[in-house]
């Protein structure tokens, strides 16, 4: 089964685009919900850094140094952001943008100069390609498995533990960081664990969708998860589902355009979030407006009820509860007002009389206009 | 130097001077406003969102002309900006999030149309890939006179909104009472930032534009105190920088011109960080150490004068290690300091005794002013 799993090009290069976006949206969860997704941005540009440095010093493109050299870079990054952004002289997002492309462009710089001929070309680094997975295997036995297939699954398998065994912990720093603090938690300890983590991811997702869509991956379906549910562990596990399916769709898309494999992925994952933006039924945009329109239209209602019932008693009442009067007195065109009247008939709160001017409430229209005015005489 | 004349005299190197002066000019300016207004990362979403943008015009026009190239990515720019500001202000995600997915997810679209492109081998594609991260080398004389147009469009916008912007950066919400548009002339802000981007393309590339974007406003920044100089000094860092990362990156062939230019203006941000008058770190290490002498010797001085009149003689030489038992500490280093300011006097050694110190008569005074100042 392993061996037809491996012949199965399609199926593998799906996997590792999958198991990118799972490891990344795991963690991206977190990070989308503590305002902190841009630190994303920032490590998967540096990283590049990191590894640069550890191949000029060790000419090895794959050792288990350039993991680490890596993710202590993406670190680095987060860390003198913070720092800068804490000395004042810059405000915090200013002090990340000038610190991330710093270290990428003295990465850039690096391999322009050293490092030409090895495949660190910068534009592969910057898009990466997935296809390219399979010209760098390992032998494991008797089979032949891309090595980004080997990384990615660990990676996946690590991050996945550290979101269940800290789901806790990890619950209350995003939400109660000062909570969290009082009960000896290091909520900050944690979060660097988490961007640690994140770093790592980066590395490994590198070869496989680049740079820049790595950030994708650990914004975009957290962020599209978070659109559609309340509970946490939604927002997790759907930002894990939805970057499956994305990968799975975007792989398919991609072979139909002959195009780049992550890119697609991405945008599919964007896609994604467009769509949950628009139409998710309680916070989509669809959603609200209708309703805003709704309430807006009850509004309406009541406030022609309430208008109808503080003039009943008064001898200019026959003035007043004329729905040509309501141009002047509820400032309302004439359209509105008898819309609003249609719809208040419809739902049995007034009548008009036979002139089609006069109204009248019905007694349900005078028990919602008096639950407006006392509400505390409800019931 | 004949060699470095000759370069900087040659066509090609003037046409990308000229163009990174240009480029670094706008972006200071512009985006001093995106730094006051903590829009810096929202720059890089616009510099990212360039690229399908540069790709969209590049299928429509059929080549790789730079009108048609600049006007793709003006719109992509416009687009994105548009789109995080409806996600910040129609949905619960926070800001970050939003300009995180626009980025990347525009990025990935250009990624796509990208790889389209070059797979079909459509002509007159060669070098498109080098948008992500500039080559000078390749601005043509004709490319610049766009770059002018678009970086006079953005300088003289700025010229005729001057009091608005000025207004929207500090205090938007007294703008939003004085009855202005304030979200109109945000959005126009926003978008000029995508004028910014534009002119960028070709020296920088749609990857490292946000650094020239918030690098020179930052290091402007350090140095001034006043909208006016930081809005210029941030257009000359911005044209120094370019200028510089341009020269080296064609001193040798194969450098891509960004990541230089970006190095400068990093660079340029560093030197204000520690340098800068006031607010420096350098300044304030210095002003620190002042302070601190100040206090430390006006201590000693009160200790001496007090010591000198629990002797009834202000012009009493007191023990140094009495001086140590009532600072608390070894008072030697601060007491030389004070010999300097001419406040204390050493009396010559005598046999038997410790050093033995005098306050001058000025140092009399000093220590009375202090004391009456504590007493207040």
């Amino acid at each position: 089964m392993l061996a037809a799993f491996l012949d199965n090009v399609d199926l593998v290069l799906m996997t590792i685009g999958a198991l990118v976006g799972v490891a990344a949206s795991l963690l991206g969860a977190f990070l989308v919900l503590r305002g902190s997704s841009l630190y994303s941005d920032a490590i998967s540009h540096s990283i590049l850094l990191g590894i640069v440095v550890v191949y000029l010093i060790s000419g090895d493109v794959h050792s288990p140094y350039q993991v680490v050299g890596a993710a202590l870079a993406g670190l680095a990054t987060v860390y003198l952001s913070e720092l800068l952004g804490a000395s004042r002289r810059v405000k915090q997002d200013a002090a990340m943008g000038l610190v991330f492309p710093a270290l990428f462009a003295l990465a850039v710089l690096l391999i322009n100069l050293f490092a030409r001929d090895v495949h660190l070309d910068e534009h592969a680094v910057l898009l990466g390609e997935l296809a390219f997975a399979w010209l760098d295997v390992v032998t494991i036995g008797p089979y032949d498995v891309p090595r980004s297939l080997i990384t990615m699954g660990v990676i996946t398998l690590v991050n996945a533990l550290f979101v269940t065994l800290f789901f806790k912990e990890l619950k209350l720093a995003v939400f109660d960081p000062g909570l969290a603090e009082a009960l000896g938690l290091r909520p900050r300890l944690l979060f660097y664990v988490l961007l640690f983590l994140t770093s790592v991811t980066a590395v490994g997702a590198f070869d496989a969708v680049g740079a820049i869509l790595f950030i994708a991956f650990v914004i975009v379906p957290p962020a599209a998860a978070y659109l559609l549910t309340d509970r946490l562990w939604a927002v997790v596990a759907g930002g894990a589902f939805l970057a499956v399916a994305a990968s799975i769709a975007g792989y398919h898309a991609a072979m139909w355009l002959d195009v780049s494999i992550g890119g697609m992925m991405a945008t599919v994952c964007g896609l994604s979030l467009v769509a949950a933006f628009l139409a998710s039924p309680r916070y989509g945009l669809v959603a609200r407006l209708v309703r805003h329109r709704r309430q807006r239209a009850e509004a309406q209602i009541l406030l022609l009820l309430v208008h109808l019932y503080n003039h009943e008693q008064e001898t200019t009442a026959a003035q007043e509860s004329d729905l040509a009067a309501l141009q002047h007195h509820l400032r309302w065109p004439a359209r509105l007002g008898r819309a609003v009247v249609a719809r208040a008939q419809q739902q049995g709160l007034l009548t008009v009389g036979p002139d089609g001017q006069r109204l009248h409430l019905t007694d349900k229209g005078r028990d919602a206009a008096r639950q407006v005015l006392e509400p505390w005489r409800r019931g | 130097m004949p060699e470095l004349w000759e370069i900087l005299t040659d066509f090609t190197v003037r046409n990308a001077l000229l163009g990174a002066a240009l480029l670094g000019v706008l972006s200071g300016v512009l985006g001093t406003f995106a730094v006051l207004r903590e829009q810096s990362l929202l720059g890089d979403a616009l510099s990212h969102a360039a690229l399908p943008g540069i790709c969209i015009g590049f299928l429509i026009a059929g080549g790789r002309h730079l009108w048609p190239l600049v006007l793709g990515a003006l719109a992509a720019g416009a687009a994105a900006a548009l789109l995080v500001l409806l996600l910040t202000n129609h949905s619960r995600l926070k800001p970050d999030a939003s300009v995180g997915a626009v980025l990347s997810t525009f990025f990935a679209i250009g990624t796509v149309l990208l790889t389209y492109i070059q797979n079909r081998q459509l002509p007159g594609q060669a070098g498109l890939d080098s948008f992500l991260f500039g080559q000078a080398a390749a601005i043509l004389p004709a490319d610049l006179g766009v770059m002018a147009a678009v970086a006079a469009l953005g300088l003289g916008l700025v010229a005729i909104f001057w009091k608005e912007f000025k207004l929207i950066a500090f205090d938007p919400g007294f703008a939003r009472s004085l009855g202005w548009r304030v979200s109109l002339l945000e959005a126009l802000l926003t978008a000029m930032i995508a004028l910014a981007v534009v002119i960028g393309l070709q020296m920088v590339g749609v990857v490292l534009m946000v650094a020239m974007i918030i690098a020179p406003a930052a290091a402007a920044r350090q140095w001034a105190r006043r909208l006016e100089t930081m809005v210029v000094l941030a257009g000359v860092f911005g044209a120094a920088s370019g200028m510089l990362g341009t020269i080296v990156s064609l001193a040798r062939p194969g450098l891509a011109t960004g990541p230089l230019i970006v190095l400068a203006a990093t660079g340029v941000t560093v030197v204000s960080l520690v340098f800068a008058p006031q607010r420096g770190v350098l300044w304030q290490a210095v002003q620190r150490r002042r302070t601190r002498a100040a206090i430390e010797g006006g201590r000693v001085l009160v200790d001496l004068l007090q010591l000198a009149r629990a002797h009834g003689d202000e012009a009493f030489a007191t023990e140094q290690g009495m001086i140590d038992a009532v600072y608390g500490a070894d008072a030697q280093p601060v007491l030389r300091q004070l010999e300097k300011q001419g406040l204390v006097k050493p009396l010559p050694p005598q046999l038997g005794k410790g050093q033995q110190w005098q306050l001058t008569s000025a140092g009399q005074a000093e220590a009375q002013r202090l004391l009456e100042k504590r007493e207040e």
